[in-house]
C-alpha cells in the first residue's frame, strides 16, 4: 500500500494544499488502498487538487460544474470504488448547481468537497455564488446578492452527511474527512479555504483572518475507526456518539446547546442563525448514517457493473427468439 | 347532375372496373388522444397477416390530446414501405380537418366519414361512404368513456367490408393488440362487427381498392425502430443507461427498460445487471455515460436534436479523454424546438463535429428496423474499440413508425471490449502510457479503476502520452495527430455502404437512413417510366469508406438524397472529395417534416437532369 508523499501546491502561496494534505493523511490513516479510490473534479483551481493526491488512484478532471454526473456514472459503474470529488464554489454553486442538487438528492455514495473561497480563482477573482452579501472584491466591487449556502441546500435535498470546515483547522477537517470516508451515502463537505491571491483582503468574508475570527466549531469532532479501541475518556454527559454503518464512530464533544446533528430542522435552524450573525458554524452539521443510498435504490448486483462478463450481460438466443415472437 | 359531374361518375365507374389491389394508401384522420391507435394497428396488422407488404406512419401533433393526427397505412404489392405522396382512401373522423383532408385527395379517391360531417357535397370526383358512428356505437355500450374508445373500431369493420380485409384476420390482430383482456376484446369485436354489418347493408362498393391475400410477409415481423434498437442495446450487453425524456427518442429507452427488467436480472441474486438513470438533463445524461464508460461499463444514452445541442461539451470531453460512449440521436425537425413530432435528418453536421475544437465522431446510419438492431451492437463495439463517442443517427420515421422486418439474428461475434491493458500486453509493451500509439492505428491501450493495472489521470485539458498535464506544442500536436490517425482507423472499421452499380448507368444516387425507401421506389419509377438506370450507394456510416469515393468515380453525376435543407451529408462528403468528384455531386433535399417519398425524388431528379 502506498500514498503519495510529496504534496505540490497547485499555485504558489495558495492554501488549498492544506485540504489536499488532510485528504492524503485521512486515506493513509484509514489504511485505504489508493487503487480502490477514484478521484473526480470539475474545473477551477480547486478542481486541480485530485492531481496532487493518491497518484495510484484513477482520476478524472472533467468539465466545469459537471463532475457530479461523471461521478454518478463512475460510482454506479463500479460500486466497489471509493469516490472522492473536489469542486469549487463556482463549480458547484454557479454552473454546476443543477448537477449538485441532483447529486445530493440521489445520496450517491461519495465524498464531495467544495473548496470554498467565495470567488472564481482560476478566472482571476470574480464573485462566486457563495460570496457573502456586502463582501468586496480586491478592486472594491461590492457583492449585492445573497450567498447560496451549499450546506443548507445539501441538508434540504437529502445528502446524508453534511459538514462545514475551515482549511485553517486541520484537526477538525481531518476528523470530518475520515468520518466522511467511512460514511455510506453522499458526504458533502464545504471547506472554507481562503484564496490568498484574490480573496484574502479586508472586505472579504472568506479571508483567512475573517474566517479564523468567525469560525464557530459546533463540537469537538473525533473519529474512531472500527478497527480502533476508544482510548480517550469521553464524558457521556457532554458527548454525542454517532455510529456509521461500517462500525466506525464519530464522537462529538462539547456540543453547542440545542443542537442535534441527526435532526434536519436543528441543523437548518443553526445554519440560519449563525449566518445572520456573520459566523461560520463548522463541524458535522447533519448526519443520517443509515439512509438508503443510490446504489441500493437501483438494486444493482454486488459485482461491479463494469466487471460483469458477457455471459451475464448478453442474454441467450432463447431470449431473442422469445422477443421476436412478440412482434409476429 | 351537371355535365362535369356525370363525366366524373363515368371516370369513377371506369376506375372501378380497373381494380386496384394491394397498391394504395389509407389515411385515418382523427383527434389526438381519441384512442385510434388500437384501431389503426389492427388495420395495419390484418393487412400484414394477409401477406400484403405494409407500412404504418403516424403523423401526430406535439400535444397530449385534442389536435389532429393522421395515420397512414400503405399497402404495396411490390413491397415499397416508404411514404406514398397521395392518399387513396380516407377515413375522416376529425371535424377540424375533414374538409381540407377531402379537398387534398386525388381524383378517384374514396372517403369513409362520420355522417354528421356532411362531406359528400365537397367534391364530385371522390367516392363517399357516410357512416353514422354515434348511432352504431349506442347499442354496444352505455359507458360514455368506453364508447369513445371503441368507436374507432367501427371504421375497421367498415373497411373490412369495403376493402375485403378478412374479418378473421381483424379479430386475430385485435387479440394480438389487446392480449388477454377478454372484456375489451368482446367490446371491440362488437364494434368491428357493427361497422362490417352496416357497410354490408348500406354501402355498395364504388371504389376500386381491395386487399387480396398474398404471401409476401411470411416469416416477417412488424416492429418500430426504437424497439429494435432497444433489443440491440440489450443484446450488446449494455450495463449503464442514462437518459432524459424527449420525443422521438423516449420510446427507445422506455422499451429498453422493459426488456432489461425482464431479461437482465442476475439468475442467482435476482439483482439487476444494469442500471438505468433518468438524468436531470441531457448534459448530465452524457456526463453519467462518460463516467460509467471511464470505469469500464458499456454505457449509452438516447436523445434528439435539443439534447444533442446540450451534449456538445461532454462529447468533446469524451473525444479528448478517449472514453467510449454510445449516443442515439432519433432525429426530429429543428432548428430549436422545431417540429418535435415530425421527421428529418437534420443533425448530421452537428453530430459529426459536435463540440468546440477539432473533433470528429463516427456515426452509424440505420435504414431499417433490423439495422437499428445490428447497429446498436456495432455502436458499442466501435465505441470501445475506438475509445470515443459514437453516434447512431436514426430518425422519428424509423424510430417511432411500424416497419416490416425479418426476425433479428442472434449475434455471431462476441462483444469487442477494445484495447484493455492486461499483464501480457504490459509485459510486451514495457510501459503503460495511456495515450501512446503503440500499434500505429492511433488507438492507445486503456486501463480502468479496479482492474489491477496502472492508473492514469483523465483530463479534458492538454496532456501528453502519459496523460500528464502539458501545454507543450509537440505534446499537443502529436496527440491531435494521433486522434486524426484514429479516425482514419475508424474508416476501416465502420459498416461499409451497400452498393448497386448498374452497368451502363451514368447517374447515381447516394442515400442514407430512411431516405433509402424513397430511393428504392424512385429507381424503379425511373426505370419503368423513363427507362433511366440509376446506380445506388447507401451510406451506412461516417467516416466515409473507400467504396464511396469509388462510387462517385464510377458515375457521371451523383445525387445525394437527404431530409434536410442544407445538404448536410453532402457537405461532409464534399470536404473529402477531389475537384473532379466535387463537380459530379448534386443534391436532392426534402424537408417538410413528412418522410421523403419516391415520387418527389423521381421528379426532382428528372428536373435537375433535364435542366442540365
Ligand atoms: C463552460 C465553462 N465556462 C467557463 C469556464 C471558465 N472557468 C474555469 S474555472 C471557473 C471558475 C472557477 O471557480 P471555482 O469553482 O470557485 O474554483 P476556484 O478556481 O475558485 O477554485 C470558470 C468560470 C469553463 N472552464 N467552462
Amino acid at each position: 500500500m502506498s500514498t503519495e508523499t510529496t504534496v505540490q501546491p497547485p499555485a504558489p502561496g495558495r492554501k488549498i494544499n492544506r485540504i489536499t494534505e488532510r485528504i492524503i493523511e485521512s486515506f493513509f490513516e484509514l489504511g485505504i488502498d489508493p487503487t480502490q479510490v477514484i478521484k473526480l473534479s470539475g474545473i477551477g483551481c480547486s478542481s486541480k487538487a485530485p492531481a496532487y493526491f493518491l497518484s495510484s488512484a484513477h482520476g478524472f478532471n472533467s468539465v466545469h460544474g459537471r463532475m457530479p454526473s461523471v461521478a454518478t456514472g463512475a460510482v454506479v459503474g463500479n460500486r466497489k470504488m471509493i469516490a472522492i470529488g473536489v469542486s469549487g464554489d463556482g463549480d458547484t454553486g454557479a454552473i454546476g448547481i443543477g448537477q449538485f442538487v441532483h447529486l445530493m438528492r440521489r445520496n450517491l455514495p461519495m465524498i464531495y468537497i467544495i473548496e470554498d473561497n467565495g470567488c472564481y480563482g482560476l478566472t482571476k477573482g470574480q464573485f462566486s455564488p457563495t460570496a457573502d452579501l456586502g463582501s468586496t472584491l480586491k478592486t472594491g466591487v461590492v457583492n449585492d446578492l445573497p450567498p447560496i449556502d451549499t450546506c443548507a441546500l445539501a441538508i434540504e435535498l437529502g445528502a446524508s452527511f453534511v459538514a462545514r470546515s475551515f482549511s485553517g483547522d486541520p484537526k477538525q477537517l481531518k476528523a470530518i474527512l475520515k468520518a466522511a470516508i467511512s460514511h455510506r451515502g453522499t458526504a458533502m463537505i464545504d471547506v472554507i479555504s481562503p484564496c490568498v491571491t484574490f480573496n484574502d483582503h479586508e472586505g472579504s468574508t472568506k479571508s483567512y483572518s475573517y474566517v479564523k475570527d468567525h469560525d464557530e466549531p459546533l463540537a469537538d469532532v473525533s473519529f474512531i475507526p472500527y478497527f480502533e479501541e476508544v482510548t480517550v475518556e469521553y464524558d457521556p454527559g457532554s458527548t454525542t456518539e454517532v455510529t456509521l454503518h461500517t462500525g466506525s464512530r464519530i464522537m462529538l464533544r462539547k456540543m453547542a446547546e440545542d443542537y442535534q446533528p441527526t435532526d434536519k430542522m436543528s441543523a437548518l435552524r443553526l445554519l440560519h442563525e449563525t449566518m445572520t450573525r456573520g459566523e461560520y458554524a463548522t463541524g458535522i452539521l447533519y448526519i443520517e448514517p443509515d439512509k438508503q443510498d443510490f446504489l441500493d435504490l437501483l438494486g444493482i448486483t454486488d459485482e461491479p457493473l463494469a466487471a460483469l462478463p458477457e455471459a451475464k450481460t448478453r442474454p441467450g438466443k432463447a431470449v431473442l427468439d422469445e422477443i421476436m415472437e412478440t412482434f409476429r | 347532375m351537371s355535365v362535369t359531374a356525370s363525366a366524373v361518375q363515368d371516370t369513377i365507374r371506369e376506375a372501378r372496373s380497373a381494380r386496384i389491389a394491394n397498391d394504395f394508401a389509407i389515411q385515418v384522420a382523427t383527434v389526438n388522444g381519441s384512442g385510434s391507435q388500437t384501431a389503426n394497428l389492427v388495420l395495419l396488422r390484418s393487412i400484414f397477416q394477409m401477406g400484403v407488404p405494409v407500412s404504418g406512419k403516424n403523423m401526430f401533433p406535439s400535444n397530449i390530446a385534442g389536435l389532429p393526427t393522421w395515420y397512414t397505412i400503405r399497402a404495396s404489392s411490390k413491397g415499397y414501405i416508404g411514404r406514398k405522396k397521395e392518399v387513396d382512401f380516407l377515413v375522416a373522423m376529425n371535424p377540424e380537418t375533414a374538409r381540407e383532408d377531402v379537398l387534398t385527395l386525388p381524383s378517384g379517391a374514396a372517403t369513409v366519414y362520420d355522417e354528421p360531417l356532411r362531406l359528400k357535397d365537397l367534391r364530385g370526383d371522390v367516392i363517399f361512404y357516410p357512416v353514422p358512428f354515434d348511432k352504431l356505437i349506442t347499442p354496444i355500450t352505455h359507458d360514455a368513456k368506453l364508447r369513445r374508445l371503441v368507436r374507432n373500431m367501427i371504421y375497421d369493420g367498415v373497411l373490412s367490408k369495403l376493402l375485403s380485409i378478412d374479418m378473421a384476420q381483424m379479430e386475430k390482430a385485435l387479440r394480438k393488440q389487446l392480449g388477454k383482456k377478454e372484456k375489451a376484446i368482446a367490446l371491440n369485436m362488437s364494434a368491428l362487427k357493427a361497422g362490417y354489418e352496416y357497410a354490408e347493408a348500406n354501402l355498395p362498393k364504388l371504389d376500386p381498392f381491395v386487399i387480396e391475400p398474398m404471401n409476401k410477409t411470411q416469416g416477417m415481423l412488424l416492429i418500430e425502430g426504437n424497439a429494435a434498437a432497444a433489443i440491440g442495446c440489450m443484446m450488446a450487453g449494455v450495463t449503464f443507461v442514462s437518459w432524459y425524456p424527449i420525443t422521438p427518442s423516449s420510446s427507445l429507452c422506455e422499451s429498453l427498460i422493459d426488456y432489461l427488467k425482464k431479461y437482465r436480472k442476475d439468475p442467482e441474486t435476482g439483482k439487476a445487471t444494469y442500471a438505468v438513470i433518468q438524468a436531470e438533463d441531457e448534459i448530465a445524461a452524457l456526463g453519467m455515460v462518460i463516467g460509467a464508460s471511464w470505469v469500464g461499463a458499456r454505457a449509452m444514452t438516447s436523445t434528439a436534436g435539443p439534447g444533442i445541442s446540450l451534449m456538445a461539451e461532454f462529447t468533446g470531453l469524451g473525444y479528448y479523454t478517449e472514453v467510449p460512449a454510445v449516443i442515439f440521436d432519433i432525429q426530429r425537425v429543428g432548428p430549436s424546438t422545431g417540429l418535435p413530432t415530425r421527421t428529418a435528418q437534420q443533425d448530421v453536421l452537428a453530430a459529426a463535429v459536435l463540440s468546440h475544437g477539432d473533433t470528429q465522431h463516427p456515426m452509424l446510419l440505420p435504414s431499417s428496423a433490423s439495422e437499428c438492431y445490428t447497429m446498436a451492437m456495432d455502436a458499442f463495439d466501435l465505441a470501445e474499440r475506438l475509445q470515443t463517442p459514437v453516434f447512431v443517427l436514426s430518425d422519428l420515421d424509423l424510430g417511432m413508425n411500424t416497419w416490416m422486418s425479418y426476425p433479428f439474428e442472434y449475434p455471431k461475434k462476441p462483444l469487442d471490449r477494445g484495447k484493455r491493458l492486461d499483464e501480457a500486453t504490459l509485459r510486451r509493451i514495457g510501459e503503460f502510457a495511456r495515450y501512446r500509439d503503440v500499434d500505429g492505428d492511433g488507438i492507445p491501450y486503456r486501463t480502468v479503476p479496479g482492474d489491477g493495472m496502472p492508473a492514469y489521470f483523465a483530463r479534458g485539458s492538454g496532456h501528453n502520452e502519459k496523460a500528464q498535464y502539458s501545454e507543450r506544442a509537440d505534446d499537443y500536436a502529436n496527440n491531435l495527430d494521433r486522434l486524426a490517425r484514429k479516425f482514419q482507423t475508424a474508416r476501416t472499421l465502420v459498416p461499409k455502404p451497400e452498393v448497386d452499380l448498374v452497368r451502363g448507368a451514368r447517374v447515381g444516387f447516394i442515400g442514407y437512413g430512411t431516405t433509402h425507401w424513397a430511393i428504392v421506389e424512385s429507381r424503379d419509377q425511373l426505370k419503368a417510366e423513363r427507362g433511366i438506370d440509376v446506380s445506388y450507394l447507401r451510406l451506412r456510416a461516417y467516416p466515409f469508406t473507400k467504396e464511396v469515393s469509388d462510387f462517385i468515380d464510377a458515375c457521371d453525376r451523383v445525387y445525394l438524397v437527404e431530409q434536410n435543407r442544407d445538404a448536410q451529408m453532402l457537405s461532409l462528403l464534399k470536404m473529402e472529395c477531389s475537384a473532379v468528384q466535387f463537380a459530379k455531386l448534386r443534391s436532392i433535399r426534402h424537408y417538410i417534416g413528412l418522410p421523403i417519398d419516391g415520387r418527389s425524388v423521381t421528379m426532382e431528379l428528372l428536373k435537375q437532369e433535364e435542366g442540365r
